[in-house]
C-alpha cells in the first residue's frame, strides 16, 4: 500500500514544478534572482542539515563503542576540532547566505528603479481581475480583464489595487507575491524574460469563488505586444447579421449593459470586466473556462450555476435571446 | 461514566451543533420567475430577503454599483431624498421600494426595471431598508468605508511629508 502511494505521492509533489503556473519556471528576472538564491539557501541548509545527522551517527558510534570497550570511556580526542569546525561552518555559512541575499535584493531593488516604460493598473475584484493599461493620453488607455499582455525584457510598472477584499497577486513564473489591499496603491514591477503563456492566481483567500480567480498572463515579442495594443484601442466591431444584431440590441438595453462596457458602443457600465475585445481573449470568468461556444453559452445562460456566488445574476433568458447575445458576444474581438 | 452523564453530553453536543445551521445562500433567487411585488406587507419575498444578511450586503454592493450615492448620498440625501429617516414618500415596505426602483418615480428617479434581475432590486430594497436600521441586527452588513469622515492613516502613506516649520514663520516672539 505505501510502496504503491509513494510514487503517487511524489509525482503529485513534483506536478507543481513545471508549466504554466510554475514556482520554479524562472521566466521573469525577478523569479530566475529568487530561484538562484533559492539554490544557494538549499545548498548551505542542506550541507548543515547532513553534518548534523553525522554528528548524530558519530555520537551513537561513540557510545556503543565506548560500552563495548571500557578502556574507550572519557576519550574526546577530536570533539574540540569538531566544535570549531562547525563553529567555523555556521559562521561561513550565514555570511555566504546574507551576502547572496544582500546582492539579490539589490539587483532587485535596481531593476525596480530603472525607467519603466509601461505602467498597468491591476484592480482585484470579487472574482476578477480589472487591467488598464495607462497612458498619458487618455484615448489610448486600455482597458480590458483577467488577461495580462507583456512584452519580454521590458521591466513593467503595475499598481495594485483592490475593490473589496484582500487579494494577492501572484505569476510565480514571473514574480512572487504581493497582496492588493483596498484603499492602498502597492507596487510590483515584473520583468517577464521569456516569451510564453503562464497563469497568475490569487494567492490570498477571498471568497467562495478565490480558486477560480486566475489571470492568463501572456508573454510576447515587442512587436507582436505593440499589434495587439493597436488592436485593443479598436472599438468593438459593429454587429452583422440579424441574429447578431438582436444580440448587440439586448445587451445595450437590458442587464448586461448596466455593469458591462463595450467600446464604441453605449453599454458603459464599469463595476464588471470590459467586453470590447472579449472574445479574443482565452478564457471566461477568470479563468473559470476555455472561451469555447459551450463554456460562453453555459455562462451567459446561468452564470450563477456555472460559478456560484459571482456577482453576474441569472438574468433568465429565453432560448432565442440566449442564442442572439451569445453570437453578438462572439463578435467581440 | 454514568449513562445519565453520557445522555446530557449527548444532548450538549448536540445543542452546540444546532449552532453550525447556517443561513442559505440563494444565488439565484427562488422561485424563479418571480414576478412584479404584491401590495404592501403582503408579499411573502419580502421578509426573505430582509432577513438575510447575504441579500442586504449584496444590495449594499448594488448601491454603489448602480450610483444610487449620486442622488441619494450614502442615505442622508443631497439632489434625492435621504433614505435614512422615517419619512417615505412613495411608502416604505419593501414592496414599496421594490416598485419605486422598478418604475422609477418623478422628479428625477429612474426606472431600473429591466437593468437590474428582479432578485438584484429586491436585494437593493432590502438594503435600503437597512439604512434605516428596519431589518434584524444581525443581518445588518457594515457601514460602508467611505461613511467615515476621515480616511485611515493607513491608506494615506503615499501622501508628501511636509517639512515642518521653523519657529519665526509662526509669528510667534522668540
Amino acid at each position: 500500500m505505501t510502496r504503491r502511494a509513494l510514487p503517487v505521492l511524489v509525482s503529485l509533489a513534483l506536478g507543481g514544478c513545471d508549466g504554466i503556473q510554475s514556482m520554479t519556471g524562472g521566466d521573469g528576472f525577478h523569479a530566475e534572482k529568487f530561484n538562484g538564491l533559492f539554490t544557494l539557501f538549499m545548498v548551505v541548509t542542506g550541507i548543515s542539515y547532513v553534518l548534523v545527522l553525522a554528528f548524530l551517527a558519530a555520537a551513537v558510534l561513540r557510545r556503543r563503542r565506548a560500552e563495548a570497550d571500557e578502556r574507550r570511556a572519557g576519550d574526546d580526542r577530536g570533539l574540540g576540532m569538531a566544535l570549531l569546525g562547525w563553529i567555523g561552518f555556521i559562521l561561513v555559512g550565514l555570511t555566504i547566505l546574507t551576502i547572496g541575499s544582500y546582492f539579490v535584493d539589490r539587483s532587485a531593488a535596481k531593476a525596480a528603479a530603472a525607467p519603466r516604460p509601461l505602467e498597468i493598473i491591476v484592480t482585484a475584484n470579487q472574482w476578477w481581475w480589472d487591467v488598464q493599461y495607462v497612458d498619458p493620453t487618455p484615448a489610448n488607455t486600455i482597458r480590458t480583464a483577467n488577461e495580462l499582455h507583456l512584452p519580454v525584457g521590458v521591466p513593467v510598472h503595475i499598481s495594485l489595487k483592490s475593490n473589496d477584499v484582500i487579494h494577492s497577486f501572484w505569476v510565480p513564473n514571473v514574480a512572487g507575491k504581493q497582496d492588493m489591499i483596498p484603499g492602498r496603491d502597492i507596487d510590483i514591477v515584473l520583468k517577464p524574460t521569456k516569451a510564453g503563456h503562464y497563469r497568475g492566481q490569487c494567492a490570498e483567500f477571498c471568497g467562495t469563488q478565490h480558486a477560480h480567480m486566475a489571470l492568463d498572463v501572456i508573454v510576447e515579442p515587442v512587436a507582436a505586444f505593440n499589434a495587439w495594443r493597436a488592436a485593443s484601442l479598436r472599438p468593438a466591431p459593429a454587429p452583422v447579421t440579424a441574429l447578431q444584431q438582436a444580440g448587440y440590441t439586448y445587451v445595450m438595453n437590458r442587464e448586461c449593459s448596466a455593469c458591462h462596457a463595450i467600446g464604441g458602443t453605449p453599454a458603459s457600465g464599469q463595476v464588471a470586466p470590459d467586453l470590447t475585445h472579449f472574445a479574443s481573449r482565452r478564457s471566461i470568468a477568470a479563468g473559470t473556462f476555455p472561451m469555447t461556444r459551450g463554456h460562453l453559452y453555459a455562462w451567459v445562460a446561468d452564470p450563477q450555476g456555472a460559478k456560484p456566488g459571482n456577482n453576474m445574476p441569472y438574468v433568465g433568458l429565453q432560448a432565442n435571446e440566449l442564442h442572439a447575445v451569445v453570437a453578438y458576444l462572439e463578435t467581440l474581438k | 461514566m454514568s449513562s445519565r452523564f453520557r445522555a446530557a453530553s449527548a444532548a450538549m453536543l448536540l445543542l452546540a451543533l444546532a449552532a453550525c445551521d447556517r443561513e442559505e445562500r440563494q444565488a439565484r433567487g427562488a422561485p424563479l420567475p418571480e414576478g412584479p411585488p404584491l401590495a404592501a406587507g403582503t408579499d411573502p419575498r419580502a421578509k426573505d430577503y430582509e432577513n438575510n444578511a447575504y441579500h442586504v450586503a449584496q444590495g449594499q454592493r448594488l448601491y454603489a454599483w448602480m450610483n444610487c450615492v449620486g442622488c441619494h448620498a450614502h442615505g442622508g440625501g443631497s439632489i434625492g431624498p435621504p433614505l435614512m429617516d422615517s419619512q417615505w414618500r412613495y411608502g416604505g415596505s419593501m414592496e414599496d421600494i421594490v416598485r419605486t426602483i422598478l418604475h422609477g418615480r418623478p422628479n428625477g428617479m429612474p426606472s431600473f426595471d429591466q437593468k437590474l434581475t428582479e432578485q438584484q432590486v429586491w436585494q437593493l430594497a432590502a438594503y435600503v431598508r437597512s439604512l434605516s436600521a428596519q431589518p434584524r441586527q444581525d443581518v445588518l452588513p457594515s457601514r460602508e468605508d467611505a461613511m467615515s469622515s476621515t480616511e485611515p492613516l493607513t491608506t494615506r502613506s503615499r501622501e508628501d511629508v511636509e517639512p515642518s516649520q521653523p519657529e519665526r514663520d509662526q509669528g510667534r516672539p522668540k
